[in-house]
């Protein structure tokens, strides 16, 4: 039968999964765009566009990391409690030193040690990341709690909450920041030989670590560039903000997830991309600011989002279980 | 030969088989399968890896549905379709792996599933659950407690909990399948003494063992089989363990073309000593030189694919040395693969292949390292090192962007060999690198395997075919129990011997 498909190969376009699974996130983006300028004057403006994409990118460092862990086949269920630790011990520093760098290096070392410690805990101790990522979540949070005890800090440099709320050229400094990211993140995942281990570990975790890939140091440095992720986003979650309470993170991690989801990335590992989480968040977003834009009542947004995410998951099993039947 | 009544004087025997066929894709796995079962015997099964052992099992208990052939149950005609079927005929299987639930006590697990109404409805009546389980097991003399956790019991008691549940669905035809393997001496006599009382009793004992003595110490009658055929059945006064051996092995057709006889043995690619590990090995000794294929053989189980694991340093062990080229290597797999040693594992799809990535994404896998050393991936080179690869194993695949996973065993098995290939691998160790493959394929995995130690690499293979072994190896090592039970030098490498030192003979 093999021998029949090589001697009268196809002449078939074969797009890699990842295209193709792009492509269709990019036609909904259209058509969700489409949808909500119809709708609503207010959608088409530069001024609601430039803050969805402002919004997006918040979605977009929280869920980059993420996107890195959920590859290798592995959850970290700590990122929104990471970030509310970041935030609330780099808000401190801020405001007791007046340096902005040394709060932002607070924020990401902080968030590299929690991942640290959530890779410890799944490759040394052995610990299903789900439970040990879901201990650390109390953990960081409950250190939080204690370290804010009740208080709330706020007023930070003009010059620290310009990496929230500032302009440059008329666009937001966050979405220069996603952007580069972004690039950042198709390098590291699709053109270095780390990227190409992380995708090998997702799709087969015994397969990799016999053909010789280091699995353990690979997951560790996955988690820790995802807590170091969550640093990131805790420094600009804080410069928009501009005040930082114990329960700063404590929703975050679940609309990250569904970021991810609805970007593609397969929750079993070693299929979806950042590209794909980064339309994920920017789709999530713009359902929600399409809500927002027609006064829809805000209880409403769980349950969308819900929807949104069965139907990505049940619209990739659809396509990929055609293409792989063929 | 009127077939001898062991157990009084029953008319018919309790379960007769009468021509059994199971063929599968390519496979004949039972060919005309005969032989009656009758109360109170003992029935040994014989036969190698493959011989229709499993397959004969499964069709007893339901798990398979013959595809010819009648079975008559006290001389009624019936069929088999379902495990169901098969427990109203009082046959019940105790398999070597347990389906015992580990968090539930002896007396649960006995009546799980079929647990007693209480009067209440909907709920279930504990006490008679207790009383009905003290019962069973009083019956074949256990004291085992029967509200400790199954978990609790160590193996030789687990197994006394699966027979009670056997009995407890007034099961009269026993089928055990190497019970004894992972019993203590003490617990072998206490299981044996069981046995003799069921049979006692009129229970009928179908028995595959690989070990001799039992074979001749419990068997009322020994049937062996081969290839899926009945070869014979004998009683065990008129037979000896040599004729047994000959009878399993008999002749096969040599299908494999055999190598030259004219090896350059090189460098010694692979040395081990004293390997000892918690997989159950114990003081591994063995060489492999560059330019030979060693093969490692003995019995599923015997410790083959551990062994293979410890060396390549993807399992712990406790003590012993691994030398790889002259360098002493305590490392892990990915150590290993930096001194350049493969290892083709048993499974090609849970442990050799990521199933959902392209084939080229699996050749440059092992080699990502070795063919990007400042870690910068470049999607070009890969692909061309992948087509080279593809081209040069002639892997038919309509691309190498295609997943891997509709691909044939055969081509399967190459992208695993090619991966290895491109990580300039020069110790190989093969583990079952046949299974599942057409003979075609096959053909050509050894066409490679020859390739490869005629370029001077170095070849340790497991194998549970037989005459592979004694076409391809250059000489071999067998194992039995975890430990090299000797080595077979090429004049002496035939199945006999293999089998030989391979089977148990207490």
């Amino acid at each position: 039968m093999s021998q029949v498909e090589a001697a009268a190969p196809k002449f078939k376009l074969t797009l890699s999964r990842d295209v193709t699974d792009v492509a269709y996130r990019l036609l909904a983006v259209a058509l969700i765009c489409v949808t909500l300028s119809l709708v609503s004057d207010a959608f088409l403006t530069a001024n609601n566009l430039l803050n969805v994409l402002r919004q997006a990118s918040l979605v977009f460092f929280m869920a980059s990391g993420l996107t890195l862990v959920i590859l290798t086949g592995k959850i970290d269920l700590s990122i929104g409690a990471t970030v509310g630790l970041s935030a609330c011990v780099a808000a401190t520093i801020i405001k007791s030193t007046g340096s902005p760098w040394l709060g932002a290096a607070a924020a990401i070392g902080i968030g590299g040690i929690v991942g640290l410690g959530n890779g410890l805990m799944v490759t040394k101790l052995r610990i299903p990341s789900f439970i040990a990522t879901y201990g650390m979540l109390w953990v960081a949070q409950g250190a939080t709690y204690y370290y804010m005890s009740g208080q709330s800090v706020y007023g930070f440099p003009p010059g620290f909450r310009a990496l929230g709320s500032g302009y440059l050229l008329g666009i937001p400094i966050p979405i220069y920041l996603m952007i580069a990211f972004l690039v950042i993140g198709y390098f590291f995942t699709k053109r270095t030989t780390y990227g190409q281990q992380i995708y090998a570990i997702g799709a087969n975790t015994v397969a990799a670590r016999l053909s010789g890939i280091p699995v353990n140091s690979r997951l560790n440095l996955v988690f820790v560039l995802s807590g170091a992720m969550a640093g990131l986003a805790s420094l600009i979650y804080l410069a928009r903000l501009n005040s930082a309470e114990g329960d700063i993170g404590e929703t975050l991690t679940l609309p990250t997830i569904a970021a991810v989801v609805i970007g593609g990335t397969s929750l079993f590992g070693g299929v979806g991309s950042l590209f794909g989480t980064f339309i994920g968040g920017l789709i999530l977003t713009l359902i929600l600011n399409g809500m927002n834009l027609l006064n829809l009542n805000a209880n409403w947004q769980p349950l969308v989002t819900g929807l949104i995410v069965l139907l990505a998951v049940w619209l990739d099993m659809k396509t990929r279980s055609k293409t792989d039947s063929n | 030969m009127a077939p001898r009544q062991t157990g009084g004087d029953a008319a018919a025997p309790l379960l007769e088989l009468r021509g059994i066929c199971k063929t599968f894709p390519g496979v004949r796995a039972l060919d005309n399968v005969s032989f009656p079962i009758w109360p109170g015997e003992i029935h040994m099964l014989c036969g190698e890896n493959g011989a229709g052992k499993s397959s004969l099992m499964k069709v007893l208990c339901g798990a398979y549905v013959a595809d010819e052939g009648e079975l008559f149950h006290n001389g009624e005609k019936v069929e088999i379709k379902s495990t169901l079927d098969a427990r109203k005929f009082g046959i019940a299987v105790i398999f070597q792996e347990f389906s015992l639930v580990p968090y539930l006590s002896v007396a649960q697990n006995i009546y799980l599933g079929r647990e007693f109404a209480g009067k209440v409805p909907g709920t279930i009546d504990r006490q008679k659950i207790r009383s009905e389980a003290q019962r069973v097991l009083g019956m074949i003399g256990s004291d085992i407690a029967i509200d400790a956790p199954v978990h609790t019991l160590g193996v030789a008691q687990q197994q006394i909990v699966e027979i009670a549940k056997a009995l407890s669905q007034n099961a009269r035809i026993l089928v055990m399948d190497e019970p004894t393997s992972a019993l203590s001496d003490t617990e072998t006599e206490h299981l044996f003494g069981m046995m003799r009382r069921l049979k006692a009793a009129g229970v009928a004992i179908v028995y595959i063992s690989h070990r001799m003595a039992e074979v001749f110490l419990l068997g009322d009658r020994i049937t062996i089989l081969r290839d899926g055929k009945k070869v014979a059945t004998v009683l065990p006064d008129e037979t000896s363990p040599g004729d047994l051996v000959q009878k399993m092995v008999g002749r096969k057709v040599d299908a494999i073309h055999r190598r030259g006889a004219n090896i350059k043995a090189g460098e010694v690619a692979l040395d081990v000593k004293g390997l000892s590990g918690p997989s159950g090995i114990s003081d591994i000794h063995l060489k492999v030189r560059a330019g030979e294929i060693v093969g490692l053989c003995g019995l599923v189980g015997s410790g083959r694919t551990e062994v293979a694991r410890a060396v390549f340093g993807a399992d712990r062990v406790s003590a012993g040395e691994v030398t790889f080229f002259g360098k002493r290597f305590s490392g892990g797999p990915d150590e290993a693969t930096r001194r350049g040693v493969a290892l083709i594992p048993e499974s090609r799809k849970a442990q050799g292949l990521a199933l959902i990535r392209s084939v080229g994404d699996n050749i440059v896998v092992a080699a990502l390292d070795r063919l990007f050393p400042s870690h910068v991936f470049h999607r070009g080179k890969a692909g061309k090192v992948a087509q080279a690869m593809i081209k040069k194993l002639r892997i038919s695949t309509p691309s190498a962007r295609r997943a891997v996973q509709v691909l044939s065993g055969g081509n399967q098995q190459k992208v695993v060999i090619g991966k290895w290939l491109t990580a300039d691998a020069r110790l190989f160790i093969f583990d079952e690198p046949t299974r599942g493959i057409d003979v075609g394929a096959k053909a050509e995995i050894f066409a490679l395997m020859y390739d490869l130690v005629e370029n001077g690499a170095a070849i340790l293979m497991i194998s549970s075919e037989l005459s592979e072994i004694v076409n391809v190896c250059d000489r071999a090592y067998v194992m039995r129990e975890g430990i090299i039970a000797g080595e077979l030098s090429r004049e002496r490498l035939n199945e006999e011997n293999i089998l030989q030192l391979g089977m148990h003979h207490e």
